[in-house]
């Protein structure tokens, strides 16, 4: 299937789930479907770098409050629609990203994925001592309950997550079937026989820290309009980052569809588990995927599915063409 | 004999106290096919990390088609001209065979073709490779399921797939049965026919007599003789080296 028709099929899809929405005419699926869609965008974000290259980026959680505290900063000087907000939150997301790479990528394996965790914690300590922001006390931003044309407050915002988890999906399917998405994958296999091939190993990795902080920005930039009070803990939240590694893993790190599926699963599972238990149990949900599929399936559920195709003797189930054209 | 293609001039690497290259020359020529061989821990594969760029030298300069690589990294050395398959072969296992041979088509072939690779030039490429090594129909395969022979022919079609003016081969034929070596001296001869300069690092001696036209040895980071490989076997040191004097 070539891009632009992914796109529309996407597209299409995110159309006929609002619609859905729409008819079910309760304000909770929307509510709950925002928070799935915000982590379809921040796990396929955090896949360029973490599954396509193969570097664990731990610091996820720092990128989404990058997007949302740009988004407090920009409500608080000069409001702008929340779209606007989005593309200003990716640009200084990804260019935060880009300067974690810089200073970072020469590192490799658990040493790179402490530098991460450093970042975040470095961030955070910035943003409680930062009063325009609300520093530890936190920020309220007061949203309209109604929208034009489309109405309700919140549809607008599941709106917006939904063209965010198309336009996602889509650059990460487009990267995954391009030069660039080979030179991504040999990084993360063999970064010696990558340099031999050709392939610029640096210059990709910087490309790469940049796309997945730009995405998971994104992700981040119409929270605070989501939460309404935005705190640190709540920005640099746990969950963020363990979610953002857990979904990808779970689903398969090495195709734009297992973060998807990862998100989709583990997304909804905990909103089951929020509104019949108790949120306190998502994490531990998580957990306990996380070390079963690492136990029993450490390919995530596409390489269950490939492992499946390939019993059935069709070829190893790997890339396919590639445009000689692109980065 | 035609210009030198590569020229190494007083090249010398250490590590810590351990001096691994000390300075070595080396000049080859345009289509030559060099053997370079010398005993566990002579320097042979620094030097082939030096020349590749994966290490880099502290004394000394390298020199492709007249233009210094020093400082170069390993991939733009590629770009010029200079591929390499390793002592070890190190497969993309994450790709099928035949995308292990589109990587160098993407990104060095791509880049020397000045941009005009199209997809069915890649593709057909790629073909051509696998039927010329002998993987014509294991280009969907996992390089996980290959044969140890069948690896060390994806690790030459990879660096041949980069389009090389020199091939440099490190151990291509270890742990392989007589016949499959015989197949990769083959194979390398054809290559260098194709016009392809090869410097081959091997230890099994009928493999480099029979494909060398020129050899070279290295003993303790220096380099002892240089020379027709006749003559070179015969030579005092070399025999020291390998028997103990």
């Amino acid at each position: 299937m070539r891009s632009p028709v992914f796109f529309l099929v996407c597209a299409a899809v995110g159309i006929a789930v609002f619609i859905f929405g729409k008819v079910l005419n309760n304000d909770y699926f929307f509510f709950a479907g925002y928070t799935v869609l915000q982590y379809v965008v921040l796990a396929t974000g955090w896949n360029i770098l973490g599954g396509y290259t193969g570097y664990v980026n731990f610091g996820s959680a720092a990128f989404f409050a990058i997007g949302a505290y740009s988004s407090v900063v920009l409500h608080k000087t000069i409001p702008l629609p929340i779209p606007v907000l989005v593309l200003i939150a990716a640009v200084i997301s990804g260019v935060i990203g880009l300067g974690m790479g810089y200073l970072t990528l020469r590192l490799r394996g658990s040493f790179f994925a402490i530098a991460t965790l450093a970042l975040a914690v470095v961030l955070q300590t910035l943003v409680v001592n930062w009063d325009f922001v609300g520093g530890s006390r936190g920020a309220y931003i007061i949203r309209p309950n109604t929208v034009p044309i489309i109405g309700s407050y919140i549809e607008y915002l599941f709106l917006i997550m939904l063209a965010l988890a198309v336009i996602a999906l889509t650059v990460a399917r487009v990267i995954e079937r391009s030069r660039l998405g080979y030179g991504f994958a040999t990084i993360r296999d063999d970064e010696l026989a990558a340099e031999a091939c050709g392939v610029p190993t640096l210059r990709l990795k910087l490309i790469a820290t940049t796309l997945s902080g730009a995405l998971m920005g994104m992700a981040g930039a119409p929270f605070p309009y989501y939460i309404g009070y935005l705190q640190p803990s709540s920005a640099f939240g746990l969950e963020y980052a363990v979610n953002s590694i857990a979904m990808p893993m779970i689903g398969g790190t090495t195709s734009w569809a297992g973060p998807l599926i990862g998100a989709v699963l583990l997304g909804t599972l905990q909103q089951l588990a929020t509104v019949t238990i108790s949120s306190a149990v998502n994490l531990l949900i998580v957990g306990l995927l996380l070390t079963g599929f690492v136990i029993i399936a450490p390919s995530g559920i596409l390489g269950l599915v490939q492992k499946y195709w390939k019993g059935r003797d069709v070829g190893f189930v790997g890339r396919r063409r590639v445009s000689a054209g692109g980065s | 004999m035609s210009a030198a293609l590569l020229e190494v001039t007083n090249l010398s690497k250490r590590f810590g106290g351990f001096v691994a290259l000390d300075g070595v020359s080396l000049s080859v020529a345009k289509g030559q096919r060099v053997g370079l061989i010398g005993p566990n821990g002579s320097g042979k594969s620094t030097l082939v990390n030096c020349i590749c760029g994966t290490l880099h030298n502290e004394a000394g300069s390298v020199h492709f088609e007249g233009e210094a690589l020093d400082g170069m990294v390993a991939h733009e050395r590629t770009h010029r001209g200079v591929a390499r398959s390793f002592q070890l072969p190190r497969p993309f296992v994450t790709l099928t065979v035949a995308d292990n041979l589109r990587v160098p088509l993407l990104y060095t072939a791509h880049v020397r073709r000045g941009g005009h690779l199209t997809v069915a030039e890649a593709n057909d490429r790629c073909a051509e490779l696998l039927g010329l090594v002998g993987l014509a129909d294991k280009g969907q395969k996992s390089p996980k399921e290959l044969t140890q022979i069948e690896m060390r022919k994806l690790e030459l079609a990879r660096a041949m797939a980069a389009e090389p003016k020199l091939l440099i081969a490190d151990e291509a034929m270890a742990g392989l049965s007589q016949s499959e070596v015989n197949d990769i001296v083959a194979l390398l001869i054809n290559l260098n026919e194709r016009g392809i300069t090869i410097i081959l690092i091997e230890h099994i001696m009928r493999a480099v007599m029979s494909f060398s036209q020129r050899l070279v040895v290295l003993v303790s980071g220096k380099k002892i003789a240089d020379g027709d490989p006749q003559e070179v076997v015969q030579h005092p040191e070399v025999v020291g080296a390998y028997l103990g004097q």
